[in-house]
């Protein structure tokens, strides 16, 4: 079989990438131009309130990059994860930005697919109560009925199903909704009848783009060759390089497990993989191996709303207080929760991290002493915003001005780099679901509706 | 006795999914490798102990010999970027697994 290219612009859709690189890309004819556009890295907020992780305006200057080039050499352009969650509101924001950018470069006659993987909650509830709902990991938590009414709306990782329909239709732009990072990657190769243990592979190097290089970034181009044999990662910037320590320590990357990964319904197993340097940058990759579950599983994700924050941040600087940091911490909180005698404490959580003594680590910090000087952020969590804005001004105000024994510096503790120094937070969120839900086959939830640019929406096809 | 944090090029951590962080240390040096490898030093009660944890938490822990490399995987007290996380991509927790001193 001929080689079959992926140009992979960047590894997070907005975070921008070198022209220069770009071209040389689309200079060696890429079939594709496949981007991840989503993580959960950020936290649970984005997906519980619908919001993005780049600004709308680095999303549309890749994304203007990738359509016209795309458009123009005939080849199709996908992208996993719209919007940073995948979730409905997270693919018409993408759909909003593709639709400016068709209007302005004046692009007609396009097939778009958009692949939507929002789960309802009644198939949730099913598998919940038949007990077919498994937590993805130890520290998350039971779903009961009443978290999953609370959670926003739940998503599932789609895998390379819904992308190879979509280009099967003939689709030119394929907006996915919540994929599996490698999945979209993985779908022009498969469609095209290559080895899928070798395209889940090269997927799961080219979601990160040029991470796999030295030095590594996300916010460079990489293009992947599949072949018979098994596939060659080749970086786009004459300043980067691949070797086979640096690709072999890639496949280590955020995931729990250095050679067996989980996907929708697949198992790569890369134990067996070699790694060889193929030309001066280039390294070629042999090996890899895929199995077919026996049960096609999805995972959901799905998060809710626990809470309001009010924080603020000072910096201490009296050695005297510092010392003593902790304990004055404590009464702090003592004297607070006596003012509010009304409030039942177990209501509101006030939390400090002190910043230059072990705010990171926490209880792990193997050095806790603090320096000369250190940066503190208290927060009170509340069911409410006005209460959390309540409780802290107490706070603030208690600890700015808390008398303890031999205190020396009588006109204040803390150095507020900001006026006003109370910062009312907004909600905060946490994943309630993470969990594997069996389904029939990869297709079933994700449905795909096409329209064409310029043109009429072309309703549902499931 | 030399610190891992001496003896890897690389002492990292991430997020794997929001319930999990997962360390990595990474070796240029095969004889470097073989040595952390061989001391049979980093065990999954240590990694309890350094990070707080029930053993049982502790659920990969990996030398892989293709990339130089060590994996351990834990379960997350917290879970990423709700109340009371402190490192929402996990990416500043390799400290107490690099600062382990791996014998001559």
């Amino acid at each position: 079989m001929r080689p079959f290219r992926i140009l992979s612009p960047c590894g997070m859709l907005g975070y921008g990438f070198p022209e220069a690189s770009f071209h040389r890309g689309m200079a060696l004819q890429p079939d594709a131009i496949v981007v991840d556009a989503g993580s959960t890295d950020a936290g649970p907020h984005k997906l519980g309130l619908g919001t993005a992780i780049v600004s709308p305006q680095a999303c549309k200057k890749d994304l203007t990059l990738m359509i016209t080039a795309g458009a123009r050499a005939g080849i199709p352009v996908i992208i996993g994860s719209a919007g940073g969650s995948g979730a409905r509101k997270h693919v018409l924001w993408t759909r909003r930005i593709i639709d400016e950018i068709i209007e302005e470069q004046h692009i007609t006659g396009k097939k778009i697919a958009t692949i939507w993987a929002d789960i309802p909650k009644e198939s949730v509830t099913r598998a919940m109560c038949d007990g077919t709902l498994l937590p993805l990991g130890l520290a998350v938590k039971p779903l009961t009925p009443d978290r999953l009414e609370r959670t926003t709306g739940v998503v599932a990782q789609m895998g390379h199903e819904p992308f190879v329909e979509a280009l099967r239709q003939g689709a030119d732009i394929i907006i996915g909704g919540r994929a599996y990072d490698p999945s979209p990657f993985a779908a022009p190769a498969i469609l095209h009848g290559y080895s899928p243990a070798y395209a889940y592979h090269l997927g799961k190097v080219l979601e990160c783009a040029a991470l796999c290089a030295t030095p590594g970034t996300t916010k460079d181009c990489m293009l992947g060759t599949i072949d018979d044999e098994g596939f060659i990662v080749t970086p786009l910037s004459p300043e980067r390089k691949c070797t086979p320590l640096s690709v072999a320590a890639h496949t280590f990357y955020e995931k729990d497990h250095p050679y067996t990964l989980h996907g929708p319904g697949i198992t790569m197993d890369l134990s067996g993989c070699r790694f060889t340097q193929y030309d001066d940058v280039s390294v070629r990759v042999t090996g890899s191996r895929l199995s077919v579950d026996d049960t096609y599983r999805i995972k959901l994700e799905g998060a809710m709303q626990v809470a309001y924050r009010t924080f603020v941040l000072a910096g201490i600087r009296d050695e005297l207080l510092l010392s003593h940091l902790k304990e004055v911490e404590s009464a702090v909180v003592r004297q607070v929760q006596a003012y509010y005698h009304e409030i039942d404490p177990d209501t509101y959580t006030i939390h400090f991290m002190n910043y230059g003594m072990d705010a990171v680590l926490g209880d792990c910090e193997p050095n806790p002493a603090p320096g000369h000087e250190v940066g503190v952020m208290f927060e009170v969590l509340a069911p409410s915003q006005e209460m959390a804005n309540m409780i802290c001004a107490t706070l603030r105000s208690t600890f700015l001005h808390y008398g303890y024994p031999g205190r020396k510096s009588t006109a204040g503790n803390l150095a507020f780099p900001f006026a006003p120094s109370d910062i009312p937070f907004g909600p905060v969120f946490e994943f309630s679901v993470y969990h594997l839900m069996p389904v029939p086959d990869g297709l079933t939830m994700f449905p795909i509706e096409y329209d064409t640019a310029g043109g009429e929406r072309h309703g549902t096809v499931v | 006795m030399a610190r891992l944090y001496d003896l890897a090029s690389v002492v990292r951590s991430k997020n794997s999914g929001p319930f999990e962080i997962t360390l990595d240390a990474l070796f240029e040096d095969p004889a470097a490798y073989q040595r952390v490898k061989q001391s049979g030093v980093i065990t999954k009660k240590l990694i309890a102990t350094l990070y707080h944890v029930e053993e049982a938490s502790v659920t990969t822990l990996v030398f892989f010999d293709t990339a130089y490399g060590l994996k351990v995987t834990f379960a997350r007290r917290v879970s990423s970027g709700t109340c009371l996380d402190s490192d929402v991509y996990g990416a500043q927790q390799h400290i107490p697994l690099a600062y382990i001193e791996i014998p001559d």
